[in-house]
């Protein structure tokens, strides 16, 4: 383990990378494809049901992804492709219907289906769209049916998420000029209750979430919509907002006490929020929360962190960790990045990291090991071999699978970071 | 199209990655789409493993699918080569490249790599995990493995005289059910038989090591879903007979004893390990095992095991089975047929699900999937065959094969079941608040055995009861038979019904068809 570097042994680092120039590379790509985001969303979206259109392949990446839950009834389901209906024996549409038709019969309590997309469904170009659009008159009233693409070629992991919120947008019923805020991203359960809490504080009283956690309870949209973006990768999602006359409210995300109050405060401003009744709302939280972060300062002040691509959550995470923790960043990876969504975060990280967009795995491998960070994030196919290197590393998924937004959750996202260091320490064998 | 909730296997090109993951010295450079990387973890978490699985994925994306996809195969093939510098390369496509025909096989040879370069043909839209595995293992001693030094390639060759007979075992691989402990515990059963062990492969085996497979005097064939087709091929190519029966059971043990010998021309007898299932099975405390009506699941190795074993070894009746492995349907129907049924020779859940459903057996053997479906039908349930999740790649020593590996299934199978004492008080006292119907049986810890029967769920059952011409009486009489026992109750006397143009069901029916069909 690399000894702790005390901060002042090093000079503080100029804020601001705005315009620093992105390390763009193509190679392989150790990422999961959107059709992962299911994993989550179908536990979010209660009466909801994934209907995956692919392969195989598609039905083991995601039973893999989920296997360890024990359930006797998941809401996802593959319909999976065969060779007649690739030789065009089986007309793709009567196969969809009567999948959909059993489907319907064995969960009468679904009220949404995804047909989600696939790579090989995208390749032989089968038109889901369509499909949805017909299915949907069938099952009218009880049952709507849209359709997204989760496929590897067209998503990266949380992309998934992008594009099942993105086909909701449409449904989304309309509303006049009112003003009111919606909150975009799948958040955990307590943190949106946590956040509604806040915002009807402040006096923000017509909050509403997309997605929402009944599929009867669309939120409407309209042009005196103003939203907030709770997660770092819904590209599509805000562009289908904006063609319904929504207007996004620039901020960093809800992640530290920081990040959490400059995202607050972007809606207290938008809403004509008063100063003073905003920093009463938020600061016990925000003090509670920096206090919660101080009991992990000191574990992870200076250790050196390197991120893999994986969620896009990468920069908000890094700018946290740096900001709030005196984390010192090497290389931040991301799957994509959004120069609009990111502005407001990328002048709050350091200069002195480095920026990459993309992938080659092997050769960033090579880096990270040249580099040796005190601690590497990175998917499940890369973090046990980089451990029996000696590496430590924090596995990115938990970050999608755990509530770290908001203010009481600061204190358990730097835990867990801290607890790979916890265990280091720990064991003795 | 097939809908699918849980698939037993992956696709094809999953089990050439255990084939290359088994192995040393071999990479694998696949053709496939951003996102297809999500089966290193199946290696990394599942099973563990230390080391990334030797793949490279060309990775292409929809941006590549407008220009040259095959470029991209061929730049990623060269600098795996480079990089990793292995001593063969596996060549193959994924589902998704197979669609885009891009020929990983016909690039790979215009390459001109200097080493070998096997092209794999894996129809990923009719095959599956295994046979991917069992043909890539195939083309990799088709191409690799060398003749003994004497053969003339038309007849068996002469091997040379040896002090002690030497052979190859074959099949286990990376990502097998307890294919680990299985090889330790064949390796001290053939050192105690007086046999030599050459190679192993795919575990562990290096392209060199394949090219000596020749050598030995003849295969052992541990798991025939991965090694069938290549022994198959040893033994018309060099001669090589190999073993038949897999030693999954005392019995089947013992017989894969005779078989080494009789292979190897060992006459005497040697002193051999100990087993004490037989001793278990036969002491008092397990004669409430007997008759007890079992459903079994898994890959045909490990169900016609399983089936063997708990019919002749535990005493338990065999009710249900099947396999999802369809290259081995037949060896399958004829053990059902044996035991008088007609084995469930299928890939899909919902079937299996309907079965056992309407088998009601008290203990399902099964694969993770079996599991999601005995507990939702509170079932006692162990798991017996892959697909398995990261609890069934132990760290303690757990073998299935040989006599420790009976021991092992010995505790496997018996634990799920509410042990005897319990089972007597549950059927004399049926109103405890603690020990019921719906609770866990009390040695697997506190809880419900089953989630509690929502009250439409419990008018729907009603319901079907009164369809079924169940009287008031009869209805409470028939909840007063033990949990594991009462669906084939209400089966029986229904069909004692039926047979008999009842259209009413009273108490006396019940005991009527108890009497009529003994239990």
């Amino acid at each position: 383990m690399s000894p702790v570097v005390q901060p002042a042994a090093r000079p503080a680092p100029v804020v601001g990378c705005a315009e620093r120039p992105v390390l763009r590379e193509r190679g392989q790509r150790e990422v999961f494809c959107g059709l992962t985001g299911i994993v989550w969303l179908h536990r979010k979206i209660q009466d909801a049901f994934f209907l995956v259109v692919g392969s195989r392949t598609c039905a083991h990446l995601i039973q893999s992804a989920a296997g360890v839950m024990i359930f006797a009834e998941p809401r996802f389901a593959t319909a999976v492709m065969e060779e007649r209906d690739l030789a065009g024996l089986a007309d793709a549409n009567e196969e969809l219907d009567r999948i959909v038709a059993r489907l319907v019969e064995r969960r009468p309590d679904i009220k949404m289906l995804f047909l989600v997309g696939s790579c090989p469904s995208e390749v032989i170009k089968l038109d889901l769209s369509r499909a949805a659009a017909r299915l949907s008159q069938r099952h009218a009233p009880g049952l709507r049916i849209l359709n997204y693409s989760g496929s590897g070629i067209e998503t990266t992991f949380t992309q998934g998420e992008d594009k099942c919120l993105a086909s909701l947008v449409p449904e989304l019923p309309a509303v006049t000029a009112e003003p009111q805020l919606l909150v975009v991203g799948a958040l955990a359960d307590v943190v949106e209750d946590q956040f509604a809490r806040l915002f009807a504080t402040m006096g923000i009283d017509d909050v509403r979430f997309l997605p929402p956690r009944q599929s009867r309870d669309l939120p409407p949209v309209g042009p005196g919509t103003r939203y907030l973006l709770a997660q770092p990768f819904l590209g599509d999602t805000a562009r289908a907002l904006d063609e319904r006359g929504a207007v996004h409210l620039p901020a960093p995300f809800p992640l530290g006490a920081e990040g959490t109050t400059k995202w607050l405060k972007a809606a207290a401003d938008a809403f004509g929020v008063d100063p003073m009744r905003f920093r009463s709302a938020t600061a016990a939280a925000e003090a509670r929360a920096q206090q919660a972060l101080a009991a992990y300062r000191d574990r992870l002040e200076g250790r050196r962190i390197f991120f893999f691509p994986d969620s896009q959550l990468e920069i908000p995470l890094a700018r946290m960790l740096s900001r709030e923790l005196g984390m010192r960043l090497t290389e931040i990876g991301t799957p994509y990045l959004h120069r609009t969504h990111l502005a407001e975060e990328l002048a709050l990280l350091p200069e002195d990291v480095v920026l990459s967009e993309g992938q080659d795995v092997d050769r960033q491998l090579d880096r990270a090991r040249a580099e040796r960070p005190d601690i590497t994030v990175c998917g499940l196919g890369l973090a046990n071999p980089l451990e029996a290197e000696g590496l430590t590393t924090k596995w990115s998924i938990e970050l999608l699978f755990t509530p770290i937004q908001g203010y009481e959750q600061a204190g358990d996202l730097a835990a867990l970071f801290a607890r790979p260091f916890d265990r280091q320490t720990r064991l003795r064998v | 199209m097939q809908l699918t909730v849980w698939t037993y296997e992956g696709p094809p090109h999953v089990g050439a990655m255990r084939i290359a993951t088994a192995m040393e010295g071999v990479h694998y450079v696949l053709h496939a789409p951003q996102g297809d990387t999500y089966a290193d973890l199946l290696f990394t978490m599942i099973e563990r493993r230390d080391k990334r699985p030797p793949v490279t994925y060309t990775t292409f994306e929809a941006r590549d699918l407008g220009s040259d996809t095959a470029a991209l195969f061929q730049t990623t093939l060269r600098e795996a080569y480079e990089r990793f510098r292995p001593e063969a390369m596996l060549v193959g496509a994924s589902c998704t490249a197979e669609l885009i025909q891009d020929d990983p096989g016909g690039l790979a040879k215009a390459a001109g790599l200097p080493v070998p370069v096997i092209a794999l043909e894996l129809p990923s839209y009719q095959r599956k995990e295994n046979w991917g595995a069992a043909e890539t293992f195939y083309q990799l001693v088709r191409t690799l493995a060398a003749p003994p030094a004497s053969a003339d390639g038309s007849t068996a060759p002469e091997r040379p005289a040896r002090r002690r007979p030497l052979c190859n075992i074959l099949g286990p691989t990376a990502l097998g059910f307890r294919h680990r402990d299985d090889l330790a515990e064949i390796r001290t059963l053939l050192a105690s038989l007086g046999v030599d062990v050459g190679v192993v492969a795919p575990l562990g085996a290096s392209p060199a090591d394949l090219a000596r497979l020749g050598e030995a005097d003849f295969n052992v064939v541990l798991y025939p879903e991965i090694a069938g087709v290549a022994a198959r091929w040893l033994k018309r190519s060099f001669g090589q007979a190999f073993t038949t029966v897999v030693p999954i059971g005392v019995g089947a043990t013992q017989e894969f004893i005779a078989e080494v010998r009789q292979l190897a021309g060992i006459d005497a007898e040697t002193s051999l390990p100990e087993t004490r299932l037989p001793w278990f099975s036969r002491s008092v405390d397990s004669s409430y095992l007997t008759g007890k009506r079992v459903f079994v699941f898994g890959d045909a190795t490990h169900a016609i095991a399983a089936a063997r074993m708990v019919t002749e070894e535990f005493g338990f009746t065999l009710v249900g089975l099947g396999t999802y492995s369809r290259e081995f349907a037949r060896e399958v129907r004829v053990v059902g047929e044996a035991h008088g049924l007609t084995a469930l020779i299928t890939d899909d859940y919902l079937e299996v699900e309907e079965a056992i459903a309407a088998l009601q057996p008290e203990l399902v053997l099964g694969t993770q999937m079996e599991r999601h479906i005995a507990k939702r039908l509170g079932i006692g349930c162990a798991v017996i065959s892959a697909p398995v999740h990261v609890q069934d790649y132990p760290a303690r020593h757990s073998p299935q094969m040989g006599f420790e590996g009976a021991n092992v299934l010995w505790d496997t199978f018996v634990h799920p079941l509410v042990m005897g004492l319990e089972e007597h008080l549950l059927g004399m006292f049926r109103d405890d608040f603690e020990f019921n119907d719906a609770a866990r049986p009390s040695h697997l810890g506190a809880g419900e055995r089953v989630e509690a029967v929502a009250p439409a769920a419990a008018q729907a059952e009603a319901a079907t009861l009164e369809a079924a011409g169940w009287g008031e009486d009869a209805e409470a009489e028939l909840r007063k038979i033990p949990f594991f026992v009462r669906g084939k109750a209400r089966r029986n006397t229904e069909r004692f019904a039926a047979e008999r143009g009842l259209s009413r069901i009273t108490v006396e029916t019940l005991y009527d068809a108890k009497a009529h069909f003994g239990r």
